[in-house]
């Protein structure tokens, strides 16, 4: 089939094609172009928390929450009410709301959801006597002179006034 | 546990996309390829297949549950036994063991290993979001849900702890592409330069475009089969195989937020991490200063998950210093700075050294043009097919891509794969693959091995 034959339309989304010619011996069928269809997908996903649900109502109280362990004391700041160390059961902590950037980057590209937010900050927070790191967005920074002199930096945590129950209600900014 | 051998492999060319072909297709491509180098029919190699193992890792990029079914019948291999393998980049790597272990039980005397992604059905934006849902969607990917970030986070640390630079990683994304210039089935095939990796756009500082794997549609088929299923297929075919054997697997895994990493004191670091060779009294002495400098394991710079899985696998193996026994690795390098943290949870370095190793040609082919000079000679060649970088990362058929090209390094066949004898590491005895999933959270490493004479151009 040559290109003369199709009826094609351009559009912003690709090509619209009315019809699709058929050469008249099926031996000439393999060598046609692929037909590609576009569809939508769009979902309402309801996701649960469940057990982690009290650390996004602390964000919503302006308080940061963590996990420690009854049995062996370790300390999460990504909450964990299983203890990854030992087994035991974990009891809700308040972390302290500064800290220490451990380790960053700059993202002037993503996944589609973020884009329009590009370039932004992510880095891993660490905080005193808190065994495990916190993933946060860190706002105040200049995305176009980073350093690894940013590591060690003193952060602090800044919260949504209006909570929309997303790790993202809260933030850390340079002290 | 029986003997395991690999008599045989197809790869499908890999693009960034395939619209020729659906997913059926491009596996059909790849075991067409695998039974055409055994000498077989199509319908004499269905007969002798006793079943399958699936690998793919989203069912988000193409929307279709059960692809793997559609594959299997699409090859004619049903009613024949097969079950799907997920897990992340990993996937190939754990369905090429699933495959061994079929075998090695004895619950199968032959096993075909296929794997497929095709991953143009969607903008790449929209792949970033996918494959950013392989991180927790309570705490970690609403926050900017990324693999290019979530892997520069962890090289940035590495920076920090040991002094690796950008020019480093740089040097990885140079050697594999230029590798792949001789490599028909890669998809990007470059002649660069460390400059050109650095003024390419910014992706996740520190890592831009060239320090980065795409995404592809493709497909990979491996043959795996006990001796009596070698039996078989001889005499099938009435040709001698070259006997390939799975020395080792080995596996191990990590949280899968990258926040819950634990950092280990150096005592523990020496008791349950620590490879043999780590055990002298200079690398103690290493050690020790890394410690006492802060360093601590494996913190977000490492992977202990390839660790656990190098350690299980060259245990079994009865290997002690892998850099000297393995004549070649192909290892994950979806981004450069995972190169070169692997060279050192393989044991090729020690923890903190595979910075200046990626620059001083050990681990490089001789005889290609890489633009430079370097200080050392090749010793143990990485990635010599050109790696994920190079060849692409259709995920589920990645670690059998590897697979096959291993296979062919030491069948001594690339020069007839390829068309050309340049990536051949002389005389492979040994190698090793090593498939690699989220941000360091199942990995695997697989020791294979050729009997007798070692594998020449």
């Amino acid at each position: 089939m040559s290109k003369q034959e199709r009826t094609v339309e351009e559009s912003m989304e690709g090509a619209v094609v009315y019809n699709v010619p058929i050469p008249k011996d099926l031996k000439d069928m393999d060598g046609m172009a692929p037909i590609i269809v576009k569809s939508p997908y769009q979902v309402d996903y309801i996701h649960s928390y469940g057990q982690d649900s009290p650390f996004f109502a602390g964000l919503a109280n302006k308080r940061l929450l963590g996990t420690h362990c009854t049995s062996c004391g370790y300390t999460f700041a990504t909450p964990r009410k299983a203890c990854m160390e030992c087994g035991g059961v974990c009891e809700w902590v308040e972390l302290p709301q500064e800290g220490r950037m451990h380790s960053f980057t700059v993202c002037h590209f993503g996944s589609e959801e973020f884009l329009p937010e590009c370039p932004y900050v992510l880095a891993l927070v660490e905080f005193d006597g808190v065994n495990s790191l916190f993933l946060t967005r860190v706002v105040g920074l200049d995305p176009t002179a980073p350093s690894l002199d940013w590591i060690g930096m003193k952060v602090k945590a800044r919260f949504r006034r209006l909570s929309r129950l997303k790790p993202t209600d809260v933030w850390f900014e340079p002290v | 546990m029986r003997p395991v051998y690999v008599l045989s492999g197809g790869v499908s060319k890999f693009a960034k996309a395939r619209p020729d072909k659906t997913f059926q297709g491009l596996v059909k491509e790849a075991w067409d390829e695998s039974i055409a180098d055994l000498g077989l029919e199509p319908k004499q190699a269905i007969e002798l297949v006793d079943g399958s193992v699936a690998s793919y890792f989203s069912d988000h990029f193409q929307r279709q549950l059960m692809s793997g079914i559609m594959a299997q019948d699409y090859l004619g291999l049903v009613p024949k036994p097969s079950h799907r393998v997920e897990g992340g980049g990993a996937t190939g790597g754990l369905c090429f063991q699933e495959a061994w272990k079929s075998v090695a039980s004895g619950s199968m005397e032959v096993c075909v290993a296929y794997g497929f992604e095709t991953m143009s059905h969607v903008q790449t934006w929209k792949g970033n979001e996918f494959i950013a849902l392989a991180s927790d969607v309570s705490f970690d990917y609403p926050v900017g849900g990324f693999y290019s970030g979530y892997y520069a986070m962890m090289v940035v640390r590495h920076m920090q702890e040991f002094g690796t630079t950008v020019e480093q990683m740089a040097m990885v994304s140079v050697k594999n592409h230029r590798n792949a210039l001789h490599n028909p089935y890669a998809q990007k095939r470059m002649a660069i330069t460390v400059e050109d990796v650095r003024r390419s756009p910014m992706v996740a500082w520190p890592l831009t475009r060239l320090d980065i794997c795409t995404m592809s549609d493709g497909a990979a088929a491996m043959w795996l089969a006990s001796e009596e299923g070698l039996a078989r297929i001889e005499k099938a075919t009435g040709r001698r195989l070259p006997r390939v054997k799975v020395a080792s697997i080995g596996r191990g895994t990590d949280a899968m937020r990258m926040s819950d990493r634990p950092h280990l004191d150096l005592d523990t670091f020496t008791a349950k991490y620590a490879l043999p060779i780590e055990q002298d009294a200079a690398s103690r002495s290493y050690y020790r200063d890394l410690w006492e400098r802060g360093a601590r394991y494996p913190g977000i710079h490492s992977f202990r998950a390839g660790r656990m899985a190098s350690k299980q696998a060259y245990e079994r193996a009865g290997i002690q210093d892998p850099m000297k026994q393995l004549d070649f690795v192909e290892l994950h390098d979806a981004y450069t700075s995972s190169e070169i943290q692997t060279y050192e949870d393989m044991g090729l370095c020690r923890y903190g050294e595979g910075g200046p190793l990626a620059v001083s040609g050990r681990t490089f082919l001789p005889g290609i043009d890489y633009g430079v000079g370097f200080p050392a000679a090749s010793e143990c060649p990485v990635n010599p097919s050109g790696g994920l970088i190079a060849c692409g990362h259709p995920v589920g058929a990645t670690g059998l891509m590897q697979g096959v090209f291993a296979l062919w390094q030491l069948q001594g066949t690339i020069g007839r794969h390829f068309g050309n004898p340049r990536l051949q590491v002389a005389n492979a005895r040994r190698g090793a693959i090593h498939s690699h999933a989220g941000t360091g959270t199942y990995v695997t490493v697989s020791i294979l091995e050729r009997e007798g004479q070692g594998g020449t151009p």
